[in-house]
């Protein structure tokens, strides 16, 4: 039995006196596709920052492949093989969008500083090898021809995508995709869940999605957590996730009692 | 024991004219998010055109009247208050959506720009002048050996007065709910109906007049008044804004215990330790606030949603 | 997963021999620029233009160190003129002292590539020991500021905007006062001899100042610093480090997300902009008239550098470069009007701050086609019509 990709036990988070997520857990296994839904402000972000290391737990464990990654900053777990992207899309506005990719490629580069001012021949190497990459990664997602465009002017559906592009740059074994299909039109929806099913299919990345589009969830997550004030309520398969007493209360409230005769 | 107290009165002078000028500082980076660069300049503008004023009925009258401070005072108040909205108007008012580091930068410019008018002979000139004696400096009484003069009374007992003023007024008045409204957010005070931009305008009138008033009470405690671009009254200006940030950035009563509080350090570092050292201990105290509670004595600290 | 991006820059690794070349030919042209500067130029021009192009040089390295900081990560530093007054001290010293105890005076000992033309003194070797020490001196100077650099940097990390500035700002007053209570020079040999090296560098005049140094500040050096200045910067802009610092001022927490260890990186702007600001320093102090005094490190040196960044535009380096000339020549030529001189620069700042924040390039370079193509579409359409 091999570990899975992504393990959370008993994660704790409170900010003063609010119980943000309580008792977390979650099993994301090698080459999986799951999803952590919830209705509005069950702490499904939080998860994403607790699990990235912006927040530091206050109990529990997060394994990334084994390793235990809890308190770690964001940017070593990046560099073991986490990777985001953002529910506000956080691009690097003034960046051109091939140089937005190029940067994630920066935590896998082995050149010293030295090295790059003076241009050593590994250091060429290396940019070469970044600038061949970077190029690759946004033919695959069909921009491009965006490249040297900045990355702020981009249409908000293109923004998406090159923020998944950038995330894949890093070379991730886990990639946590926050709200992916926020703000898109049924068309871009279809071509979304292809491109995931394609980018777990050709990066053999393990993906973890936070969607309120539950049409998207439930046709290509595998299973799904189900997350309400800071709790994982339910877990288990779409089928299972949709007929569950406990999920639909969450979502819709519980119904009034209708008043005797 | 005799140091002690001198100490302990000096320190409560200055403090209270820290805390004028820092309530400036503070209400402006409460509504608008910025450290008002500027401000220091209107405080020395505030001492100059006390000079000018002072001179100038001083010549209409043939002689110092008693009640001069009076009309010297309101008349430096209501000049910067005027400059104070015009700087706000013309500099800050189309940076309203700009990144907060623009502001900045015009703030040093406004700033640059007032020392250097202010520079010019046709306006306040480079040598130093005096204020007439507007007030007297004799002893009203003493404390032990400690003398405590009309000066210190005058002074702390006006920069309280106007402390109180603006505790009324923020606190107690429907002005004052409409400004705290915008400080904690713009936009959904604009949708409740705040005339964000008539709240924006006073605030940068009264955050003047206060530190005209700062202005006045200085040059009346120091008797010279340096030349604009004199490096002191930079120095003033940004202790003024440590004390702010150590009471709370912000929060306007942070600013009255913060003033206090700068003013009493610094006094007692200056009688107790190095006097040479006075300036390292106001930015000592500035990076270990901002290092270990940013927020301050009495502010509440925001953090940024990821 | 299958990508490797070292297996793969290791396949696209040009050959080395050529490639070092390439490398560092541009740093032996930097130094060839100066001898050219030194030695052709300055004959050829009076005293009065050689001190303006001096003056240029070191305002070269002291916009584009601190565009480095304040442009590339964002970090907002307004003590800037501390780093230059820590690194004129500590190379004066060196130099000052050094000559003392090698030499027994303060004399120039330096060569033709430096202010004068060597003189034959008794007992002294023909090579121009003086530059060995003032190049040792200068680059103890940008060592020094380094290590400051990280003092400055540490606290600077929990800190954004607005405070970041305040802080610096504190930083640049803290070493102005901390020279200030400085002790008398030391005039005679004997007694530099017998005083052990820490206790000198704290013999540096106070508020007096230091006059001492010998001016050793020549054309050759200043364009030297201010060359390899300008090619370190590209360099690195260019580079991933450059890319690196660049994202972490667009969005600290997306970079951090993508692995780049925001905290390092901006510790390191700190340090190499203060590098280079501490050799700046030790150009002006030895520059030719220029008393080296605590007023260096203070916040109207620190503004007149700021202008030039904030002019020029932040984040770009040859938009620095050309802020530098303008603002070191302007003033120059607009001598009659020098009471107004800071009036229309404020006036300037804020009329750029409202109307365009970005500066003259913003963050982009002067060779940038992206700089252009705006400019480019309205002669095309001009042309078309």
């Amino acid at each position: 039995m091999s570990e899975p990709a992504l393990l959370a036990r008993g994660v704790f988070k409170s900010f003063g006196g609010l119980k943000a997520v309580q008792d977390f857990s979650l099993e994301l296994p090698v080459g999986a596709l799951r999803g952590l839904i919830g209705p509005n402000g069950a702490g499904k972000t939080t998860v994403f920052n607790l699990l990235t290391g912006v927040y530091r737990p206050d109990a529990g464990e997060v394994r990334l492949a084994g390793a235990e990654i809890s308190g770690l900053r964001p940017s070593r777990i990046a560099a073991m093989g986490m990777a985001r992207t953002f529910q506000n899309i956080r691009l690097f506005g003034e960046l051109s969008v091939l140089d937005n990719v190029k940067l994630a490629c920066h935590v896998r580069s082995r050149q010293s500083l030295a090295g790059a001012i003076l241009r050593s021949p590994f250091s060429r190497g290396e940019e070469r090898a970044i600038e061949e990459r970077a190029v690759q990664l946004l033919s695959l997602f069909g921009l491009a021809d965006r490249a040297q465009e900045q990355g702020k002017n981009l249409p908000y559906g293109e923004q998406r995508r090159l923020e998944i592009a950038r995330a894949l740059a890093t070379t991730p074994r886990v990639l946590l995709l926050d709200e992916p299909a926020a703000g898109m039109n049924p068309q871009e929806k279809i071509e979304l869940r292809a491109l995931i099913r394609r980018v777990r299919e050709e990066f053999g990345v393990s993906i973890l999605l936070i969607e309120h589009d539950m049409g998207l969830v439930m046709d290509i997550c595998e299973r799904i957590t189900v997350l309400d004030h800071g709790q994982v309520i339910f877990v288990g398969t779409p089928d299972e996730v949709q007929s569950d007493k406990k999920v639909i209360e969450a979502y819709l409230g519980v119904a009034e009692e209708a008043p005797s005769a | 024991m005799e140091v002690f107290l001198q100490t302990l009165k000096d320190g409560v002078a200055i403090g209270s004219l820290y805390a004028l000028i820092a309530l400036g500082y503070t209400m402006v980076y409460g509504i608008l998010k910025f450290i008002n660069f500027a401000h220091s300049d209107i405080v020395v503008l505030g001492a100059w055109t006390s000079l000018l004023i002072a001179k100038a009925i001083e010549k209409a009258a043939g002689g110092t009247p008693a009640w001069l401070g009076v009309p010297v005072l309101l008349g430096a108040m209501a000049l910067c208050a005027l400059v104070g909205f015009t700087v706000e108007r013309l500099a800050y008012r189309p940076l309203r959506r700009a990144p907060r580091l623009n502001v900045l930068i015009t703030a040093i410019g406004v700033s640059l720009f007032l020392q250097n008018l202010g520079q010019q002979e046709w306006m306040f000139g480079t040598r130093p002048r005096s204020l007439p004696p507007i007030v007297s400096g004799n002893a009203l009484f003493s404390v032990g050996s400690v003398r405590i003069n009309i000066l210190d009374v005058v002074g702390i007992g006006t920069a309280l007065a106007l402390m109180a003023g603006l505790e009324w007024l923020v606190f107690h008045t429907k002005l004052g709910r409409g400004m705290r409204a915008v400080s904690h957010n713009t936009v959904t005070a604009s949708l409740m109906g705040v005339p964000v931009d008539r709240v924006i305008s006073v605030t940068f009138i009264i955050g003047s007049s206060l530190a005209a008033a700062g202005g006045f009470l200085w040059a009346l405690k120091y008797q010279q008044i340096n030349q604009p671009a004199d490096a002191g009254w930079t120095l003033l200006g940004l202790k003024a804004f440590v004390a702010a940030v150590v009471g709370g950035i912000g929060n306007v009563r942070g600013a009255m215990l913060g003033g206090l509080a700068i003013g009493l350090l610094e006094n007692f570092g200056v009688a107790y330790f190095n006097p040479s050292l006075a300036d390292v201990y106001v930015f000592g105290v500035l990076i270990v606030v901002l290092l270990f509670r940013p927020s301050g004595i009495l502010g509440k600290a925001v953090a940024e949603k990821v | 997963m299958a990508f490797d991006l070292t297996s793969r820059a290791r396949e696209l690794r040009p050959s080395a021999a050529p490639a070092l070349a390439r490398g560092l030919t541009p740093f032996a042209l930097c130094v060839a620029f100066a001898v050219l500067m030194q030695l052709a130029v300055k004959p050829a021009v009076d005293a009065y233009t050689a001190r303006l192009l001096l003056d240029i040089g070191t305002n070269i390295v002291l916009a584009v160190s601190l565009t480095m900081v304040n442009g590339f990560t964002g970090q907002f530093s307004m003590g800037h003129a501390g780093f230059l007054a820590v690194g004129g001290y500590v190379a004066a010293t060196v130099m000052y002292y050094g000559s003392l105890r090698l030499w027994g005076n303060a004399e120039m000992a330096g060569g033709m590539l430096s202010s004068m033309p060597i003189k034959p003194q008794p007992g002294r070797s023909p090579f121009s020991p003086g530059d060995v020490l003032f190049l040792c001196s200068l680059v103890a100077g940008g060592l020094v500021s380094g290590v400051f650099g990280i003092l400055v940097g540490l606290p600077s990390l929990r800190l954004r905007g607005d405070y970041l500035a305040i802080v610096t700002l504190g930083f640049g007053e803290i070493v102005r006062v901390t020279i200030q209570q400085t002790g008398p020079v030391i005039k005679d040999a004997a007694t530099a001899r017998a005083t052990p090296w820490p206790e000198l560098f704290t013999r540096v005049g106070g508020s007096l100042g230091f006059s001492g140094p010998p001016p050793y500040t020549s054309l050759f050096w200043a364009f030297l610093a201010a060359t390899l200045t300008v090619l370190v910067a590209i360099r690195l802009k260019r580079s991933t480090f450059g890319r690196a610092f660049l994202s972490i001022r667009e969005d600290e927490i997306a970079s951090e997300a993508m692995g780049v260890n925001t905290v390092r990186y901006k510790v390191e702007a700190f340090v190499i902009s203060a590098f280079f600001a501490g050799i700046a320093g030790g150009l002006y102090a030895h520059t030719l008239g220029v008393g080296l005094s605590p007023q260096a490190a203070g916040f109207q040196k620190s503004f007149d550098i700021i202008i030039m960044v904030v002019l020029g535009g932040l984040g770009s380096v040859s938009g620095a470069v050309i802020a530098a000339v303008v603002l070191t020549l302007l003033p120059e030529y607009l001598r009659e009007l020098s009471n107004y001189r800071m009036i229309v620069f404020s006036l300037a700042l804020i009329l750029m701050m409202i109307f365009r924040p970005q500066g003259l390039l913003g963050v982009r370079e002067l060779w940038d086609a992206a700089l252009w193509r705006p400019i480019a579409r309205r002669f095309g359409k001009g042309g078309a019509g």
